[in-house]
């Protein structure tokens, strides 16, 4: 077992980046026309460093598998973006986002990431507000901000429910500029399915056309790749349904180690399953917290209707265990204590889903005033389940949504592939065992606008060589490994559908790698994927063929990769002896039944190296706390 | 959550490429209320696959009525026969049992079927290539707090700033125009201040696009204010005209 070098600078935790910014190489502006960038995706991470680096002079080449860059997930983040800028005058500073960050994320993230992420944070608002993203504003003209979960300061910036939406129109708003400038080249409809390694150097990709199934050699200096997160391999989750995890996968597979992969994040309030047929889940803001009451039945399996059960019936679980926080704890505990009362057969019709009641909020501050604060997100809980919940309770239960987990970076976000950076939720670096709400459209940004456009041409001026040929080898082999996977899915022609596969997965992931994990469920999730992995290669159908648009190709080859990243996810939590965050171990935890860290024999981000098909090596990189001081999250 | 199921026929575009001939074809399904109506194509390509036979190709993301990835033609409405929702907000408690449904793509001459009810929508990517941005640089502007902007001006660039670009106003023209969606960009910087320096060179640029791009021109009749998922205002488009005519008379591209 190696350590890790984070190649975090030297110094005081405020001056790190300062310093860095100065001792790092820089390309002259004539010569960085020279140096071609591979760009993957199109969200926050990757618009914003596309553009960015366009900017600066680079050649870069974007690939999106959508149609346009406008659609990649970052668009649907509701709430908002946090920023240190103290507007409000309530006592935040820089110093206070990072430390609520690394708390919040429950003392596993890297300091000197975080920091850096709060430094930048700023600059981020200025830059959409100057790019014309609309904010919400107060009479005066000026930005307006609302709180969110784990801190105790307005700094959260938002454009109604659809920050993320704006967000990502003004990063592709950058990025167009740059396209018609022919700074930018943007390749659609491609997806990566490989990256090229020669002389241990990321030096370009493979990609597949999408609409014509032609694989493409393309080469670069450096790729980067910002593909977001991998909470699809619950088959059910808030994630859009193309959000995969290959491109980040197969990088793995050629050399990237994969960091703390058991560090996903269940989001407490979510539309339940309504039946066999559902196909993903929906997201309802956290904000509903701040005045709708959580409660189940105090009896078992209480077929009533939830207007029909009186007052004394009913249990307020989370004012009951949290009296401070009441409703509005953390994600990780809300979702934790939505299980442990459905799984105690109290959930609602004693099924998986609980009460998000606002009668009480309504006859304190009458319908008008919920309305206003939340009337978007009833008129969308109405379209999607018909039932109105002015007047009676929502039913929510927790869902995947997001993967703190990631390709290991070290501070420069560069990988363990030397010139293969990795950028926003594809990463692991910044939130640490869970994230704070707000704090993913700002780590994406932070990551594109304002550290690779530096980190990049301190790699680049050390990477001087010419562009390489495609036909090399390497490239060669590449493509050939595409092809050849591509060839084997289609040639099983068996008798089970993609999804059906997928959906077995997703039912072993939530059951055994989800919300509360153990040691036996873990060894058999290990082994029932490992099995269900075995029968995808002899018995999935895969239907047509190679050479044209099939999005059964499509999903199949994602399943595949799932398939491998679900048994290092379980192997990771089985080997994380301590619960932290968003990873539960049911083994560690206080008596009253919160989390319990091991700080001295955990305080490390796992980072795994594949040797083959389930077999990794684990690698550790030790947390030091240098600034924060290490202490028991309490919430009561 | 219900337990009846509905019995529908469904006619659906299928076509093999770009070259290729289309036609309908039915589908008989049984779904519950309570899927949405991408859900119900799910569950039909789950079943086409089991049998061996090519899946339906569409296109869908988010689910959540925010990409904008998803639009076909229910009953020859854009997005189906609910307003202001998208495909994927479409759920099947809003058709009754024994309805035949018809599903198509979007049609327009700028949006090239690619198979079945996938088209290709790039062209209104093209458009905002070349003036769909304020030109600024990453770094260097000033404070964000240096630029105030009045609650309710703020509040209508957001309004047209929510366009998800799905293309509805385009399929729903006769003209096929994107005037609509060309009108919102135009004038979510119109109403900014950040706009105005770029505000004459942005409306000749991307009304020239537009033309280029082979979107029809627009003959006022609402048909895209009425399909539009999100709402966005067609005086949107009274206020490109007047931006569009003011840069005319002022512009140096005499053409």
């Amino acid at each position: 077992m190696a350590k890790l070098d984070s190649k975090v600078p030297a110094g005081n935790v405020q001056d790190k980046w300062t310093d860095h910014k100065f001792n790092m190489k820089l390309v002259n502006p004539a010569n960085k026309r020279k140096y071609d960038v591979i760009v993957i995706g199109a969200g926050l991470a990757g618009a914003s460093a596309a553009a960015t680096m366009g900017e600066l002079g680079y050649n870069v080449k974007l690939f999106t598998y959508h149609d346009s860059g406008r659609r990649a997930h970052s668009i649907a983040a509701q709430g908002g973006i946090n920023a240190a800028k103290n507007y409000q005058n309530d006592g935040d500073s820089v110093y206070r986002l990072f430390y609520d960050t690394v708390k919040g994320g429950d003392f596993r993230a890297r300091e000197a990431n975080v920091h850096r992420l709060a430094e930048v944070s700023n600059s981020i608002i200025d830059q959409c507000v100057a790019q014309g993203v609309p904010f919400a504003r107060d009479y005066g003209g000026l930005l307006d901000n609302r709180s969110f979960g784990g801190a105790q300061v307005s700094r959260t910036f938002y454009a109604r429910g659809q920050t993320g939406q704006q967000l990502l129109l003004g990063a592709i708003s950058a990025l167009n500029r740059q396209i018609g400038l022919g700074n930018v080249k943007e390749y659609t409809r491609r997806e990566m399915l490989e990256v090229v390694v020669v002389d241990d150097h990321a030096r370009g990709v493979i990609v597949r056309n999408l609409v014509t199934g032609e694989v493409e050699r393309h080469s670069a200096h450096a790729v980067v790749l910002a593909t977001g997160g991998y909470s699809n391999v619950f088959f059910l989750s808030t994630n859009a349904m193309n959000c995969n995890g290959t491109a980040a996968w197969r990088s793995h597979k050629q050399g990237a180690y994969m960091a703390n992969p058991c560090f996903t994040q269940i989001h407490p309030t979510c539309l339940p399953v309504h039946g066999e047929g559902q196909s993903k889940l929906a997201l309802m803001s956290e904000s509903l917290r701040n005045d709708g009451r959580i409660w189940v039945s105090k009896k078992k399996d209480d077929k009533r209707h939830a207007n029909d059960i009186p007052e004394d019936e009913r249990d307020y679980y989370l004012e009951r265990k949290y009296p401070s926080f009441g409703n509005l704890t953390p994600r990780d505990i809300a979702s934790r204590s939505a299980k442990e009362a459905c799984d105690s057969g109290r959930g609602v019709n004693g099924g998986e889903a609980v009460n998000l009641d606002f009668k009480h909020a309504i006859e304190r501050l009458g319908k008008n005033v919920i309305e206003e604060r939340y009337g978007n997100l009833f008129e969308m809980y109405e379209t999607i389940t018909g039932k109105n919940p002015y007047k009676e309770p929502m039913n929510i239960y927790p869902a995947p949504h997001y993967t703190m987990g990631g390709l290991w970076v070290d501070y420069n976000l560069m990988s363990t592939i030397p010139g293969l950076f990795v950028l926003g939720e594809a990463n692991f670096s910044d939130h640490g065992a869970n994230r704070l709400g707000a704090s993913a459209l700002m780590q994406g940004l932070a990551d594109g606008y304002f550290v690779i456009p530096y980190t990049i041409g301190n790699y680049l001026a050390d990477n001087k060589d010419p562009l390489m040929s495609t036909d090399k080898e390497e490239f060669v082999q590449a493509e050939k490994r595409v092809t050849d996977h591509v060839e084997k899915l289609l040639a099983i022609k068996g008798t089970r559908t993609v999804d059906d596969f997928h959906k077995k997965l997703g039912r072993i992931m939530w059951n055994k790698v989800g919300m509360a994990r153990n040691e036996k469920g873990l060894k058999e999730a290990i082994s029932e994927i490992s099995q269900l992995r075995e029968e995808f290669w002899k018995d999935v159908n895969v239907i047509g063929s190679a050479g044209t648009l099939n999005q059964c190709l499509e999903r199949a080859g994602r399943v595949a990769d799932y398939l491998e990243l679900g048994e290092l996810m379980a192997k990771d939590a089985l080997d994380r002896k301590e619960s932290c965050g968003g990873h539960f171990r049911t083994e560690y935890q206080t008596e009253d039944g919160e989390a319990k860290r091991n700080d001295e024999e955990y305080a490390y981000v796992a980072a795994w190296e594949f040797k083959d098909t389930g077999n990794w090596e684990l690698h550790k990189e030790d947390l030091e706390f240098e600034n924060v001081k290490l202490s028991q999250r309490s919430y009561k | 959550m219900s337990d009846v199921k509905l019995k529908l026929k469904l006619k659906i575009w299928r076509q093999p490429g770009s070259d290729a001939v289309g036609k309908l074809v039915d589908y008989d399904v049984e779904v519950s209320p309570d899927d949405s109506f991408l859900e119900m194509l799910d569950q039909i390509n789950e079943s086409l696959e089991k049998n061996n036979q090519e899946p339906i190709v569409f296109e869908s993301d988010c689910r959540e009525g925010i990409c904008g990835a998803c639009g076909l033609v229910i009953n020859g409405q854009p997005h189906g026969p609910v307003p202001r929702i998208t495909t994927c907000q479409l759920h099947m408690r809003h058709f009754k049992n024994g309805d035949t449904i018809y599903v198509e793509p979007f049609r327009a001459k700028a949006f090239p079927v690619l198979k079945d009810l996938l088209v290709d929508r790039t062209p209104l990517d093209k458009i905002l290539q070349v003036g769909g941005f304020v030109s600024i640089n990453t770094g260097g502007v000033p404070d964000a707090n240096e630029i105030p902007i009045a609650k309710d001006v703020a509040a209508q660039s957001f309004d047209a700033a929510a366009c998800i670009g799905c293309g509805a106003c385009v399929a729903s023209c006769k003209n096929a125009s994107a005037m609509l969606f060309v009108s919102a960009k135009v004038s979510q910087y119109a109403l900014l201040p950040q706009g105005q320096p770029e505000r004459q060179r942005r409306v000749e640029a991307m009304v020239k696009a537009m033309d280029e791009q082979g979107f029809g021109s627009c003959t006022n009749t609402y048909a895209c204010e009425a399909e539009c998922p999100k709402g966005i205002s067609i005086s949107n488009i009274a206020r490109l005209n007047r931006d569009f005519f003011s840069a005319k008379l002022k512009s140096k591209n005499v053409s």
